[in-house]
């Protein structure tokens, strides 16, 4: 498809993509998030993006970046936890940076979602090596230059890159040397993100 | 497990607290808890909030002398700020309201956005972050200390503070103090079973135990054989003396997580007691009882707060809660 094609209908069916794909892995996520965490983050993740599907289809925008905005503000309102501003912000920021246009390229996305993991990162005071979300989104972002698929692949490969890491934030960070060796379980959930925008830009 | 359905067992608590609870306003759809004659003229206003899973933390703890508001999240997840800022329009006077926020990313993250939603709609908001546990590491290079057992500390000197009448500098900074004065350290007997999950959090074998673990089933920085009563006393004491040294007497929660007996719970107290004694450490008031819980976690978690005459005072004053009630 050409770039100029990303119309709201494609976001939606995105988020939509993305929900599908949290309800399938919801108990992949809970598992890695019981190793190193609190064992509950496939749950929120699909709470969430249920409400996001529920939202969009009883009031769809007409804008890639209102569509952003709206799936931003219901995972802040529903749910709850680290996840919830987190995936929150990523998205709001994400999609107010795309403002108004009725169609964006894939370059002016890749920016627009960087400007929502610079904000993801300032809220949560984490940086790439910390063992969190952003070892997935960082590289996702910078490889969405070349395509949708590279986007999804350099997600996996930084989810996979998580294992060996020390986790310094959030509360795998209160397991020190023992949450070595375990997939974080945010980076996983950003890998899903991009692996939805991957399959449905195919 | 005595539920329902995962999906439902916050809101089917919440609908339990309603009915053994009519000096409570429970709203089980926007997952609020307010005191029924809230907001209350002239008061500091002070809502707290935080995971389901650790009851009566905070639902509670709400009532005259304690918290005006709490709203509870999904178990172990934080709640979201249209809670917060829902619960602080209800019990706000127009006095301000002081938002009491345990270190957790979660809760800190929720929290904040709703400080500033709740400013935007006027409202005067201080926020106190509860950070006591001394088996996590303090640095600027992790989430910091985790808030537990000091967080009933803190709900129940700021919230008397807040009952007198005292203004809203006035009842963070006491709750501040109250935070710098307070240290805790837990121990699992056993990992917990999530509604979601339906198993253990964590694979804890019989015959040995968790030490310096938080309360959300997480596991915790070390793992030994079983010790006895006398023994974790000794540790759990002297892993929160190494931090914190008290110059004056101490409040002493003994906390259960959940699944232990309260007789094991006084048994306990009782080496603690030993302990501080032995440590030359002066004992104000102790409080044994299951306050700050990790659902059906076996194990206990010990908390001091070392108080001057106006902390004590503060402590010792009236309070109607569910979950902590006492007179004159």
């Amino acid at each position: 498809m050409s770039d100029s094609e990303l119309d709201a209908a494609f976001f939606v069916r995105w988020m939509v993509a993305a929900a599908a794909s949290v309800e399938r892995e919801a108990g992949r996520l809970t598992e890695l998030d019981s190793a190193i965490g609190d064992a509950d983050h496939g749950n929120n993740m699909q709470r969430g993006f249920a409400a996001v599907v529920k939202a969009l289809e009883a009031d769809a925008p007409t804008a890639p970046g209102a569509v952003l905005t709206s799936a931003g503000r219901q995972l802040i309102s529903t749910v709850g936890g680290a996840s919830g501003p987190l995936y929150g912000t990523l998205l709001r920021r994400s999609g107010k940076t795309l403002g108004d246009a009725a169609r964006v390229t894939r370059q002016e996305l890749r920016a627009g979602l960087r400007a929502g993991v610079n904000a993801v990162a300032q809220l949560g005071g984490a940086a790439p090596g910390d063992k969190t979300m952003l070892d997935a989104l960082v590289p996702a972002v910078a490889a969405l230059e070349t395509s949708f698929e590279a986007a999804a692949e350099a997600a996996e490969e930084g989810a996979l890159a998580t294992v060996p890491m020390l986790a310094r934030k959030g509360r795998a960070s209160y397991l020190g040397e023992r949450s070595i060796g375990h997939q974080d379980p945010g980076a996983t959930s950003s890998a899903l993100l991009f692996a939805a925008l991957a399959e449905v830009a195919a | 497990m005595l539920i329902n359905v995962p999906e439902t067992v916050v809101a089917d608590a919440l609908r339990g607290m309603a009915a053994a609870h009519p000096e409570l306003v429970v709203d089980a759809e926007n997952r609020v808890i307010v005191r029924r004659d809230a907001p209350v003229a002239d008061k500091v206003a002070l809502v707290s909030g935080g995971g389901s899973g650790h009851e009566p933390l905070h639902g509670g703890f709400v009532g005259p002398g304690m918290l005006d508001a709490a709203c509870p999240g999904e178990v172990f997840t934080s709640p979201v700020p249209d809670q917060m800022v829902r619960a602080a329009a209800a019990v706000d006077s127009g006095s301000g309201v002081l938002f009491v926020v345990k270190n957790y990313t979660g809760d800190v993250l929720n929290f904040q956005m709703a400080a500033e939603l709740a400013e935007d709609e006027g409202m005067q908001v201080a926020s106190v972050l509860v950070n006591d546990d001394v088996a996590v590491t303090d640095s600027t290079f992790t989430a910091g200390r985790r808030g537990t057992g000091a967080t009933l500390f803190v709900e129940k000197i700021a919230g008397a503070a807040a009952e007198e009448g005292m203004p809203l500098e006035r009842v963070e900074a006491l709750a501040r103090q109250v935070v710098e004065s307070s240290r805790s350290f837990g121990v699992a007997l056993s990992a917990c079973t999530t509604p979601a999950k339906g198993g253990p959090t964590f694979d804890l074998p019989a015959g040995e135990l968790e030490l310096g673990v938080g309360i959300h089933g997480e596991p915790g920085r070390e793992r030994r054989a079983m010790m006895t009563s006398h023994e974790i006393a000794d540790f759990a004491v002297d892993a929160i003396l190494e931090d914190l040294r008290p110059r004056l007497p101490v409040l002493v929660l003994v906390n259960g997580m959940g699944a232990t007996p309260l007789l094991e719970l006084y048994g306990f107290a009782a080496e603690v007691r030993r302990v501080l004694d032995e440590r030359e450490v002066a004992v104000a008031r102790t409080l044994v009882g299951n306050y700050v819980t990790s659902l059906d976690m076996a194990g206990c978690s010990v908390t001091l707060c070392q108080v001057d005459g106006e902390l004590l005072r503060l402590w010792e004053a009236p309070v109607e809660t569910p979950a902590l009630r006492w007179g004159r």
